[in-house]
């Protein structure tokens, strides 16, 4: 009964979606405040349609109802309830209903909360947010429908795969998808505006929040992400250019490309076209995110059993909407008047650096990822890229992004000085030349890129610290006077500083982690001594031990440090879960917060068990880096001119700009 | 700076990032493609000693034999019940995959070496064991012939 008022209410949400875009669309078009409204009521309806579709389905998880087909496939009497809970989201259909949930929460967000937008603008937006909603909302009801019944009801699941039933992965989907989806947002306002044929300073006031918002939940489900691919898959790596984890950094790359030139419009009324393109193109890679993992036409290591009926679906929604919107585009945004003018040494023309550098990234991420579906629908030929592809074409543009990242918020509005600006940054020379020589020195000298690597990590952290310290005056003023500016800085400049110095410590920890590594590998018998990195792991053997959907094999290993000192007692299991008969790795990792010590136990091998040992250094610091960039991201969320949404076109900008 | 000017920077400065960007993707694209090669691909047209490949099949049942310091040896063929076709020998070192068995499917990365013999550095595991990559799947339905799969997630 409870899944079928959730399919009652699926099949609510498609009407409401299409009453929401006609009504709001239409109602734009002839400014008719009545069918606006009504429009906008559409969208609550959907979102609350949906919320009751998403209830339900939880519901039905929650307690055990094996009659829904999805429940039954994914669901098992034994799981502990929080992944009975992410068992909803776990797969396909789920996934897919939390995906449009989150795309009508967003409509009708903005609906509700955009009271100070032009009416017109507004009513726009909502509307394409309802096409949107239309097609996906007709793709989960007939292609994929999470509340379907099964009969007869099997007496016990099927159970969810168990290295999804992990607390990072239960809530790596959510953050994933609000980060995908909440970039709609930004392409609604970049359609909107293409059909109100004006693009302003306020319009892109109110599309930076959004952004920031969905780039903040992005690069924190990414993060999650990776850091369930590190400890969970016992492969000692944490990011593997595999295309599903390519398909989360393309729409990462250029969502932060458009939050770079939001910025810009919103400053200086200029790169109004191209920040309307890339909103576009942001959304059309999150699109083409979700079709990469959902058809299955890569060979990807995470790769689920997949319908490639449903890959055809998503493939005409991707064609519909981005077709669309660029022809849209292609027709109305030569009639977008043109903004501000600056010189190429200047802070729009740094951004505008950032932005060629950043798209360029993800066009190469793009031509990887798709260059061995190219070559097998021409040639037949099976090939794949891997890692060392991505080494000599992504890395370089992202030593210059690094390079140039510290300078450029240093550079004046309009105008800058390159070479005034630089000499600002001798601190930061001085880190980098300092960190350099000292990793030359550490290692001997050495792979260069670890100099590359670790040098550009300090250069932009101090870098960031240094654009702070200008903005204070640091040392220049008596130190009171400097806190007192610190206190009335605009929160978005501390949160962009911290965001890019997040950036620094984040690639010493991929510098650190990809370099420095040092592993081992060998079988062990109880009371065997394998050492690494300064540290004596004694094996004591493997226990069983019953969890509670599984049994697990323990291994226990003292770790000691080389002098004698006990540290710790290192525990990784082999877990073997009946219900689906297969086996999980979970390692055993023991921080610093400087560097790794990994442990993970593979099969019994003779009187023995294969161990393996790796010591990881700085790798902490790729998620902690990402957990600093997320935080700037935050405070700039805060910034109370951010809230504020001016439907005025210009307001206090000089004091801002500084 | 008149609007002319300006966009001609812009225009040169986007022209030189992309140039560089498509050296720097050719460049990587003529050493680092990965092609793939099951074992009868590795008979009729034998790669390059050294050169990196990904080698995909099924593990041949009753291949997989572990040496004491951790090496796997294995065998990775691309026939089917009934009817044999290539295997190549496979070494290994290292921790294999949760779901590298006896009969299942499997992708290796690495090198051949000048004996014939495969020295992969990673397997690649699959989080889902109905999971079957694409192109093993079609490798096998080729070396099978028209004839259907019994397994049926192997046609997919």
């Amino acid at each position: 009964m409870i899944a079928e008022l959730g399919q009652y209410a699926l099949a609510l949400a498609l009407v409401a979606s299409i009453a929401q875009a006609l009504l709001s669309l239409l109602g734009a078009h002839r400014v008719d405040a009545r069918w606006m409204a009504a429009g906008a009521r559409a969208s609550v309806l959907q979102a609350l349609s949906l919320g009751v579709a998403f209830g339900t389905l939880l519901w039905s998880h929650a307690i055990d109802d094996f009659s829904v087909r999805n429940v039954a496939e994914n669901g098992h009497r034994l799981k502990p309830m929080i992944y009975k809970l992410a068992g909803a989201w776990g797969n396909h259909e789920g996934s897919m209903l939390l995906w449009i949930l989150v795309l009508a929460i967003f409509g009708a967000a903005v609906a509700l909360r955009g009271r100070q937008l032009p009416a017109t603008l507004r009513a726009r937006v909502v509307g394409v947010q309802g096409l949107i909603g239309i097609g996906f909302v007709l793709f989960v009801v007939v292609a994929s429908n999470p509340l379907a019944r099964l009969f007869p009801a099997p007496f016990e699941g099927n159970d969810l795969n168990p290295i999804l039933q992990d607390p990072a992965l239960a809530a790596h989907p959510p953050f994933l998808y609000l980060g995908y989806v909440g970039f709609s947002v930004a392409f609604s306002f970049a359609v909107a505006a293409l059909l109100e044929g004006r693009v302003d300073p306020a319009w892109a006031r109110w599309v930076r929040p959004w952004t920031l918002a969905a780039w903040c939940c992005l690069t924190l489900g990414i993060a999650l992400g990776s850091w369930w691919a590190y400890y969970e898959l016992g492969w000692g790596g944490w990011w593997f250019w595999d295309p599903v984890e390519n398909a989360s950094l393309m729409p990462w790359l250029s969502g932060t490309a458009l939050l770079h030139s939001a910025v810009v419009v919103e400053k200086r009324d200029a790169l109004k076209s191209w920040t309307v393109l890339l909103a576009i193109l942001t959304f059309a890679l999150s699109l083409v995110g979700t079709f990469l993992v959902r058809s299955g036409v890569l060979s990807s290591v995470h790769a689920f059993a997949v319908d490639p009926a449903r890959g055809v679906f998503v493939l005409v929604l991707l064609a519909l909407t981005v077709g669309g919107a660029l022809t849209l585009y292609a027709w109305r945004a030569p009639q977008l008047k043109l903004g501000g003018l600056f010189r190429p040494i200047s802070r729009e023309g740094a951004l505008v650096l950032n932005n060629l550098l950043l798209t360029t990234a993800c066009a190469t991420v793009f031509v990887g990822t798709l260059y061995p579906l190219f070559l097998d629908a021409t040639q037949g030929r099976s090939v794949s890229v891997g890692p060392p592809f991505y080494l000599r074409s992504f890395t370089p543009l992202m030593v210059a992004l690094l390079v140039a990242m510290a300078a450029g918020p240093l550079l004046a509005w309009k105008r800058g000085d390159l070479a005034a600006a630089l000499q600002r940054l001798w601190l930061a020379l001085l880190a980098l030349l300092l960190v350099a020589s000292l990793t030359w020195y550490v290692q001997g000298g050495g792979p260069w890129l670890a100099l590359v690597g670790f040098g550009l990590g300090a250069w932009t952290i101090a870098g960031a610290a240094t654009d702070l310290a200008e903005r204070v005056r640091l040392f220049r003023v008596p130190l009171s006077s400097s806190g007192a500016r610190f206190a009335q800085l605009p929160r978005n400049a501390i949160g962009a500083a911290l965001a890019h110095a997040g950036l620094g410590i984040a690639v010493i920890g991929m510098t650190g982690s990809a370099l420095w590594q040092s592993e081992r590998v060998l079988t062990m018998r109880a009371g065997d001594k394998v050492e690494i990195a300064g540290y004596a792991l004694t094996f004591d053997g493997v226990r069983k031990v019953p969890g509670p959907n599984y049994v697990a094999e323990r291994g226990s290993f003292e770790v000691k440090h080389g002098n004698g000192d006990a540290v710790a007692t290192l525990t990784p299991e082999r877990r073997f879960y009946p219900s689906q008969r297969t086996t999980t790795t979970e390692a055993a990792i023991r921080t610093t917060g400087l560097a790794d010590l990994y442990v993970v136990i593979g099969e019994a091998d003779g009187d023995g068990t294969v161990v393996r040992v790796w010591h990881h250094p700085f790798v902490p610091w790729i998620w902690s880096g990402a957990v600093v960039m997320v935080a700037g991201g935050l405070l700039s969320l805060a910034d109370r001119r951010l809230r504020v949404g001016a439907p005025r076109a210009r307001t206090s900008d000089a004091v801002v700009a500084s | 700076m008149t609007r002319k000017r300006r966009r001609l920077y812009t225009l040169l400065l986007a022209m030189t990032g992309l140039g560089v960007a498509t050296a720097l993707v050719l460049a990587a694209f003529q050493d680092e493609l990965v092609f793939f090669y099951s074992p009868t691909d590795i008979a009729a047209n034998k790669p390059a000693p050294g050169r990196a490949i990904r080698l995909g099949g099924m593990v041949e049942a009753g291949s997989v034999q572990k040496l004491p310091d951790g090496v796997t040896l294995f065998r990775v063929t691309d026939g089917v019940a009934g009817r044999p076709g290539r295997t190549v020998a496979v070494t290994y070192r290292g921790a294999l995959p949760d779901l590298f068995r006896e009969g299942q499917g499997v992708v290796a990365e690495g090198r051949l070496s000048g004996d014939g013999n495969f020295d992969a550095r990673t397997i690649l595991a699959k989080h889902d064991e109905r999971y079957m990559p694409p192109e093993i799947a079609r490798s096998m339905r080729q070396a099978d012939g028209e004839q259907q799969h019994a397994t049926g997630t192997l046609a997919k």
